[in-house]
């Protein structure tokens, strides 16, 4: 009964939803199915803390894109190259 | 363009000729590390040796990640990098920024990357290593979801608890540290996605087109990469 129940209403579960963040974000979704999350989001404040989290994990991501120093064997070799090139325009 | 194409002799741009944005009152010349990319740029194609130093720093970090991506240990990497920038010097001139420079850059690197760990260690090319697991399974998981038979089947059983102050908490070395142990557990198409997009900015066509894969396929592969340190992160973030 209650899988009856389950399948004859149209809407997103909190088990979907999670697998539809990026989806969502992207405009990947086709439209009837794009309502159906915001609706869920309306409803589920549970799923509004886990797209909170996925956007701050995002946002914060690029932190782990550090500046490497360069090794000087490689600042040798490509400022030797960076010359040669300068001398033959 | 040589510089015989000018009928008369034009010094050209450094960084130091180069107008900042800032008020006429601060005539102090800029250094390269002030200038943006695109005044490096033209700073380099005049032939400013120190401007030239400040794009190969700012680029090295993301060429080494970049290489890695392809299966580069960190000898390999290196190598990578300087035949990138030889490569990229050649094409500088040509280079008409219909890309980004970083794009642009990229793609020089992945191939040479794909030369090089192809002859070294026979990688399978990116591309084709599709179902290795990497897409298969939820994201979150299956226990933290009510069952058929419960009150409210497929929402949360064990709902995420709201983070207290993410933004500055997640600002933090210890919080970047985690975040980076994360992306390198991740599985390597995710970990090369998640890098691509998330990490360096690139946009979905240049991630699709730098690692030969379909959007679909790269939107998987990125959603899955963020939900893994999502969940990596939750540990952290929740004690």
């Amino acid at each position: 009964m209650a899988d009856m129940h389950r399948h004859e209403i149209d809407e997103v579960t909190c088990r979907e939803f999670v697998e539809l963040v990026t989806d969502y974000w992207e405009g990947a979704l086709p439209e009837d199915r794009m309502e159906l999350v915001e609706e869920h989001l309306v409803m589920c404040d549970w799923c509004k803390t886990y797209l909170e989290q996925m956007e701050v994990t995002v946002e914060a991501l690029p932190e782990a894109g550090e500046r490497e120093p360069v090794p000087e064997e490689t600042e040798r070799v490509l400022l030797s190259a960076f010359r040669d090139w300068k001398a033959r325009r | 363009m040589s510089s015989a194409a000018f009928p008369i002799a034009v010094s050209p741009p450094t960084s130091a000729h180069i107008e900042s944005r800032r008020s006429a009152e601060e005539t102090r010349p800029l250094s390269p590390q002030e200038l943006d990319e695109s005044q490096l740029l033209t700073a380099i194609r005049g032939g400013d040796e120190a401007a030239f130093t400040e794009l190969v720093g700012r680029y090295h970090g993301a060429l080494r990640r970049f290489a890695r991506i392809f299966g580069a240990t960190e000898a390999v990497a290196e190598e990578i990098v300087q035949e990138t920038w030889l490569t990229a010097l050649q094409g500088l001139d040509s280079f008409e920024g219909r890309s980004t420079f970083k794009a642009w850059l990229f793609g020089i690197a992945r191939n040479h990357a794909r030369r090089r760990t192809e002859r070294e260690r026979r990688t399978v090319p990116f591309s084709s290593l599709a179902g290795d697991g990497e897409a298969e399974g939820p994201v979150v998981d299956s226990l933290r979801f009510q069952g058929p038979a419960a009150n409210w089947p497929d929402h949360w059983s064990a709902a995420p608890r709201p983070w207290e102050d993410p933004e500055r908490r997640l600002a933090s070395l210890e919080a970047r540290e985690h975040l980076r142990v994360a992306i390198a557990e991740l599985p390597e198409r995710q970990r090369a996605v998640v890098v691509l997009r998330d990490v360096e900015g690139l946009d979905s066509e240049q991630v699709c087109e730098l690692l030969e894969i379909s959007e679909g396929n790269q939107r998987v592969l990125l959603h899955r990469g963020r939900s893994g340190v999502r969940a990596a992160l939750e540990g952290y973030m929740d004690g």
